[in-house]
């Protein structure tokens, strides 16, 4: 075996990289249903990661046995909440993925930046304000220019 | 811990590793799909290394099972499932399934 | 820009992580709750899967929190999804194999199903994995046959039936002065089919419960008409 490699190391890597991976994709990709996908691998991660903190080293299943000599069993307690967390996965991806149904129902399409952009411009064609002026200027009127010392001061003390 | 312990979990942590970022990167969205189950069934496998057999066969049955049944059904409806896929790929992927397409 | 951020982020992450990942202690975790639930478990509920006496037994709220959780995902996707109409014309049958070998395993599907659900407290399994190939079961005709459908008023009331059953077995346990969900009856002998009080009952309504709300969603999901 390769020296330094142990199975510590091994199952680590594996779970870390995994959360890794999924929150990267989360925050790089650029197609929503990439995002879902990137969402279910960083929980597939997770449940490594908590499944491995009840780990021990020679230890059997968490099931009793009809024997005398009971060995030591691994923690069943984080085994008991990952079994949740599965099931609750589904059904939050599930719910994910109608929401981007609808989504493509109504905007055509699931590339972020073009949805971004149709969302963009439904909210202010619903708030009645002209978005195609400039992206960075502020929503609305034209802000008012900042008060004088003096009157600021005065506002502070009526207050 | 036993050697043979020691090498399928790195078989499968590399398999998994790889298979995520395939999920990731692959043009084809359906096998997108495939490669985040292989994810789930390695997992599931590890689980069963790690002594935890009752999460095992729920990721099995839900992670590998389930999931993958509601994203492919999902890509139907968003329109995403096509397995003969346009020129624009042409990785190996797409090419193995459009064979399969063909057949 | 956003891709530089986005790397920068998940390196970060990754060695935050792999730093707190370096103190734990692989292989022997201070286990005091485990230790004591796996010495208190075999008195106490009766399982000799000890799993499911903490999914049941110790943490029965969260489950039932769990059941709640699933149950408004399940219900907020069928909202979000809308209730259309099908067009079952412009989807293409099942070929061959998948119709008759989808009859052929039906039975067997139904059989592990039930298998799994009442072996829970004995062996690995239980009642949300034999929920989910129960619903994998009622959900394969459909795709062999588009035009089938799920009778959803069915599924609905068998829901609402084990849903209303874990809560009430729930209750019973409260009005023998005991807590809420806490394992009743008499436990048996450790290892038999009938033991553990209680735990069966509610892993039978957990995975009753399961498999009608995953096949609505997915008969959902499968049904409404795609958009082209």
């Amino acid at each position: 075996m390769i020296p330094g490699v142990t199975l510590e190391l091994i199952l680590y890597v594996t779970a870390l990289g995994l959360v890794i991976i999924g929150l990267a994709g989360v925050v790089l990709s650029s197609h929503l249903f990439r995002m879902v996908l990137a969402l279910v691998i960083a929980e597939a991660g997770a449940n490594l990661m908590l499944v491995l903190s009840g780990y021990r080293w020679d230890a059997v299943a968490p099931i009793l046995m009809q024997r005398t000599d009971q060995p030591a069993m691994v923690d069943p307690v984080p085994q008991a909440m990952v079994l949740t967390a599965i099931v609750i996965g589904v059904g939050i991806q599930a719910l994910a993925v109608s929401i981007l149904i609808r989504i493509r129902q109504r905007y055509g399409n699931l590339k972020r930046r073009e949805v971004a952009e149709k969302m963009d411009a439904e909210i202010a064609a619903s708030a009645g304000i002209r978005r195609d002026i400039s992206q960075d200027a502020p929503l609305g009127e034209r802000p008012l220019s900042p008060l004088p010392a003096h009157t600021a001061e005065s506002r502070g003390g009526d207050a | 811990m036993s050697e043979v312990e020691l090498w399928i979990a790195l078989i499968l942590g590399i398999m998994m590793l790889s298979s995520a970022v395939l999920a990731l990167v692959v043009k084809n969205h359906l096998a997108a799909v495939a490669a985040a189950s292989v994810v789930s069934l390695g997992l599931a496998l590890l689980f069963a290394l790690m002594r935890a057999p009752d999460v095992a066969m729920t990721e099995a049955a839900v992670g590998a099972g389930l999931s993958s049944l509601i994203l492919a059904l999902a890509l139907r409806r968003l329109g995403l499932w096509q397995i003969d896929s346009g020129s624009d790929n042409s990785n190996l992927l797409s090419a193995s399934t459009r064979g399969k397409e063909d057949a | 820009m956003r891709k530089l951020t986005g790397l920068l982020f998940a390196g970060g992450l990754g060695f935050m992580l792999l730093a707190i990942a370096s103190g734990l202690d692989f292989g022997s975790p201070p286990m005091r709750i485990g230790e004591a639930i796996q010495s208190a478990s075999p008195q106490e509920v009766g399982a000799a899967n000890i799993v499911t006496s903490v999914v049941l037994g110790y943490r029965g709220i969260d489950t039932l929190g769990e059941l709640a959780i699933l149950f408004a995902a399940a219900s907020a996707a069928g909202l979000v999804l809308g209730r259309r109409h099908t067009t079952t014309g412009t989807q293409r049958k099942g070929g061959f194999v998948l119709f008759h070998g989808g009859a052929l395993i039906f039975p067997f599907l139904l059989t592990i199903g039930f298998y799994i659900i009442f072996h829970g407290h004995l062996t690995p399994g239980g009642g949300f994995q034999g929920g989910v190939i129960l619903a994998a079961a009622f959900f394969l005709p459909l795709l062999a046959r588009p035009g089938a459908r799920l009778h959803h008023s069915i599924l609905s009331v068998i829901e609402a039936f084990a849903g209303a059953s874990f809560i009430l077995i729930g209750l019973a346990a409260l009005g023998e002065g005991q807590a809420f969900l806490q394992p009743m009856l008499n436990q048996d002998t450790l290892g038999a089919l009938i033991s553990a009080g209680t735990l069966p009952l509610l892993y039978i309504a957990v995975g009753l419960k399961v498999g009608a709300e995953l096949a609505s969603l997915l008969s959902n999901l499968a049904q409404t008409e795609s958009e082209q």
